[in-house]
């Protein structure tokens, strides 16, 4: 019995491998950086050295590793939030904006909110974030639910708004006194994040295993839950949701929160973990590298997960590389090919059944 | 991959002994032989080491249920699919064809269930579409307009060069397909259930220009699961049954019994067993409703009837006559402007589809693939489409696979859905499966009430056949029906009254056993059932 049981996971196991979900990245990453390697020699540099120290720098020591950490904590909420967009039949570009307000409300509360011990100031302040980044997002929800008007669009004018808004609130309102400088007033002590490891001037707060958590229980939600086959139906079929009974509105409403709150999130611990302030511009970008991430993780949060973490370390290697020599630009044509190959899915698809007759022509002679 | 190479050993060698068998004379007498096809697809052995041998210049059917594999083996012939193994002769040549470029230039064409025409062009220019006439470098609008005129006269197809093709009926985009494939130079025509999409007198018409062609000495290779229309028009049948070829016949030599025998390996009842009726009380009415269509025209204009428990009442009508607002009003997916719908006592007029169904009214769509299904997800989650929410099927939120699991088993069992698993998706099964999965969720929750909308649409004999007898046992539980169809005779043979919509009003309400196909046709054309009853008096006082 128990040995047929082993069988059949062990099976579950390779079919997994096997599956286009996990094939199609790999093979787009490995052919990538195969590309990217004959770039690096037709420029008259080694690309065995490019690489080894693009690995040195992201992951040969303890400091590259917390970096590495640090820059990835943020990318797996915004590609989770894109993501999960995405299986609700959303795309949603606003994860930039959402983000920004996240952590713009979570500032306030962790500057606002004084005299209580962390256990309360935290937990306040992330609600915070998440609500504000999913409030953010729910506007453009329900502006497609209610009159049709393109999350696309209404998502990349949300994030004009936020923008501004944000850059007003730093030099306006919301700046810290007397500085004249773009930037908030420092959070309260209470409402950090507890600091896990700490080397030199880089401390990895608990913001990563806070993404990690979040990663789970959307998994979760989207696999086990009845919100995730409602919203999954949904993105598949809205006619046939509508028959069963399912309510799109509400349904968009509700996708579109949850994927602002995951973005808002990533706000959060950006503040709260990190730079204990809002600096109006913080995010550079990181809301549309999420999605990149839910590309290549194919909308599955376990592959966000693994994207997010091959985003950040091309990012956090690639200075080790300008030191070997290497213009640190390199990665940023590997990012490119990665996402070129998995867009163009039936390609590599092609190579790989290409590659499949060959050995079966072999095995055959 | 050793049991693999076994088995293409085994193939080789049957295509050897055929081959052998078959004289060269008879090979060269072929327009088109398919030999030793095999097409597997993961799980499933489409076509199993097939032959099939084609006339010059004959009409030949290939007759089969739905996923019986005839539409896999016209996709190798005409080189959408790749064969796995097999030979294809050709005017007793042996010919490899990889791509629908190869098929071409073989002289093969083909017409797709589903129309490949571009909507916003016109007629000609969708026929010279990928070879167009050019004169220098611009395309030579006229000269196309010239060559498919000429065409369209050479072979009687009579179409009009210069009308947008969204802008023509289905018949008429069919020809323009066929004409399409004669520009391409094919003179051998491969239809794949043409017959699917047409009205019966287009269907007429269609048989008109295979006749035609015919007589210009084109092959044609009819694909269908309409065994009336297989003895009308073609001259040879071949009928496969699971990937396999069961039976080749003349036609002349044959009846519909024997094919249907050959196509679901048993015999089949063509007329369900209906048991007399046991009406209980009104559980469904409908007063004086008034829906809007998608141009915000009135389709159902004032419409009244009541059902009761038990009792099938069958909506008969031209497609486009209201049927679908109706249906769409009653089951929330469309509003109602005015008008009551009253069920089990309550006003359900505008509720949510939700609450509709909450309250027990089971849908099955006419539009499987639009509504009915989300193809994307396994046959076990189509299941739970609408009570995903329920205990037991999710508890606090979260879906409880076990009991998903363990009723899906226990519905692809009772409803005979073939698959191989409950975890394949739903777009994977064929059509009559795909049917099965939805009658079987709708079906199981005991409703006291069904909408039932083109239930049998496409499916071949034997799921039209399980799909009948499950209706009918539906009603023998005392479940009250509403049954919408186009096919007449479906309509007659299910219902316990027929009603006749015509322009969003009900003509009349017969019994099937009180009436003629003639009396309901000439509703289904607008008479009024009292305009009718007073002509046959009139001639009746006449006779008198």
């Amino acid at each position: 019995m128990i040995r047929d049981m082993k069988k059949k996971m062990f099976k579950n196991f390779i079919t997994f491998f096997k599956r286009d979900t996990f094939v199609i990245p790999l093979a787009s990453i490995v052919l990538s950086l195969f590309i990217a390697a004959l770039v690096i020699l037709s420029i008259g540099k080694n690309p065995v050295i490019a690489y080894a120290s693009l690995i040195k720098g992201s992951f040969g020591n303890v400091q590259a590793f917390i970096t590495t950490m640090i820059k990835l904590t943020p990318l797996i909420l915004t590609g989770l939030a894109v993501a999960f967009g995405f299986r609700a039949g959303l795309f949603n570009i606003g994860a930039e904006g959402q983000l920004s307000m996240g952590a713009l409300a979570a500032t306030m509360f962790g500057v606002y909110i004084t005299s209580v011990p962390a256990i309360i100031a935290i937990p306040i302040a992330i609600l915070g974030g998440m609500a504000a980044g999913g409030a953010w997002g729910a506007i453009a929800g329900y502006l497609k639910a209610k009159t049709g008007a393109h999350e696309v669009i209404s998502t990349i004018m949300l994030n004009y708004i936020a923008a501004l808004l944000a850059n007003f609130m730093v030099n306006g309102p919301f700046q810290a006194v007397g500085t004249g400088i773009p930037k908030s007033p420092e959070i309260t002590d209470a409402a950090k994040l507890p600091v896990m490891i700490s080397v030199q001037a880089s401390s990895l707060s608990i913001g990563i295993i806070i993404s990690l958590i979040a990663a789970v229980i959307i998994y979760v939600i989207i696999q086990r839950t009845t919100v995730g086959y409602e919203i999954k139906a949904v993105g598949f079929n809205p006619y046939a949701a509508e028959y069963g009974g399912i309510s799109i509105a509400k349904n968009i409403v509700l996708a579109m929160f949850i994927s602002g709150a995951l973005a808002g999130l990533a706000g959060t611990v950006e503040v709260l973990g990190l730079h204990h302030r809002f600096l109006g511009t913080l995010s550079a970008g990181k809301g549309f590298d999420g999605i990149s991430i839910a590309l290549i993780g194919q909308n599955n949060p376990i592959g966000v997960v693994f994207a997010a973490l091959l985003i950040a370390a091309l990012r956090t290697g690639s200075n080790q590389m300008q030191f070997a020599g290497i213009p640190k630009h390199i990665i940023i044509i590997v990012q490119g090919l990665v996402i070129f190959f998995i867009a163009t899915e039936r390609l590599v698809k092609t190579l790989i059944l290409w590659k499949e007759r060959k050995e079966e022509e072999v095995l055959q002679k | 991959m050793g049991e693999k190479g076994e088995y293409n050993l085994s193939i080789a060698k049957s295509i050897m002994v055929e081959i052998d068998r078959m004289d060269i004379k008879k090979l060269s007498e072929c327009k088109v032989a398919m030999i030793g096809i095999t097409k597997r697809f993961p799980g499933v052995l489409a076509n199993d080491k097939v032959n099939l041998y084609v006339k010059e210049g004959e009409i030949h059917a290939i007759v089969g249920e739905n996923g019986a594999g005839k539409t896999t083996l016209m996709k190798q012939l005409y080189g959408l699919i790749k064969l796995d193994s097999g030979t294809i002769f050709m005017n007793g040549k042996k010919i490899v064809i990889n791509t629908p470029g190869d098929a071409i230039l073989n002289g093969i064409g083909m017409v797709h269930q589903h129309f490949m025409l571009v909507p916003p062009l016109t007629v000609a220019e969708n026929i010279v579409l990928g070879m167009e006439p050019v004169k220098g470098i611009v395309f030579d609008i006229n000269k196309a307009r010239e060559d498919v005129k000429e065409l369209s006269e050479k072979y009687a197809l009579h179409v009009d060069p210069d009308v947008k093709i969204e802008d023509i009926s289905v018949g008429m985009q069919q020809r323009v397909e066929i004409l399409k494939t004669l520009y391409r130079g094919a003179d051998l025509l491969i239809l794949d259930e043409p017959t699917a999409v047409l009205t019966p007198q287009e269907t007429e018409e269609l048989f008109t220009v295979m006749k035609s062609l015919k007589k210009q000495g084109k092959t044609i290779i009819f694909i269908t699961h309409k065994l009336n229309e297989v003895m009308a028009i073609t001259d040879y049948v071949t009928v496969m049954r699971l990937g396999k070829v069961t039976g080749r016949v003349n036609t002349k030599d044959t009846n519909p019994n024997e094919l249907a025998r050959m196509m679901v390996g048993r015999n089949v009842l063509l007329r369900v067993n209906k048991k007399p009726p046991h009406f209980g009380k009104k559980i469904f009415e409908i007063k004086d409703l008034w829906v809007k269509d998608n141009r915000n025209l009135d389709a159902v204009k004032g419409l009244s009837l009541q059902i009761r428990k038990g009792e099938i009442l069958g909506i008969a009508g031209v497609a486009g006559n209201g049927q679908s607002e109706l249906v769409e009003a009653i089951t929330g997916l469309r509003r109602a402007e005015a008008g009551k719908i009253v069920f089990d006592g309550m006003n359900i007029t505008n509720w949510t589809p939700k609450q509709v169904r909450k309250a027990g009214i089971a849908h099955v769509t006419e539009d499987r693939l639009k509504y009915g299904l989300i193809v994307k997800y396994p046959i076990s989650y189509n299941f739970i489409l609408a009570h995903y929410d329920e205990v037991p099927y999710s508890n606090g939120g979260f879906l409880n696979f076990n009991t998903i699991n363990t009723k899906a088993d226990k519905l692809i069992k009772e409803f005979d859905v073939r698959t191989p698993s409950r975890d394949v998706l739903v777009g994977a099964l064929s059509g009559g499966n795909q049917q099965k999965v939805i009658v079987a969720r709708e079906f199981y929750f005991t409703p006291k009430f069904a909408v039932v909308a083109q239930p049998t649409r496409g499916l071949d004999i034997g799921a039209i056949e399980f799909i009948h007898n499950k209706i009918l046992e539906m009603r023998d539980k005392g479940i009250g029906m509403l049954l919408v169809s186009m096919e007449l005779e479906e309509i007659f043979s299910l219902s316990d009254r027929i009603a006749v919509m015509y322009e969003g009003e009900i003509m009349g309400i017969v019994k099937p056993e009180e009436t003629t196909v003639e009396t309901v046709g000439l509703m289904m054309a607008g008479a009024r059932l009292t305009e009718i009853k007073a002509d046959d008096s009139r001639y009746e006082e006449k006779d008198v």
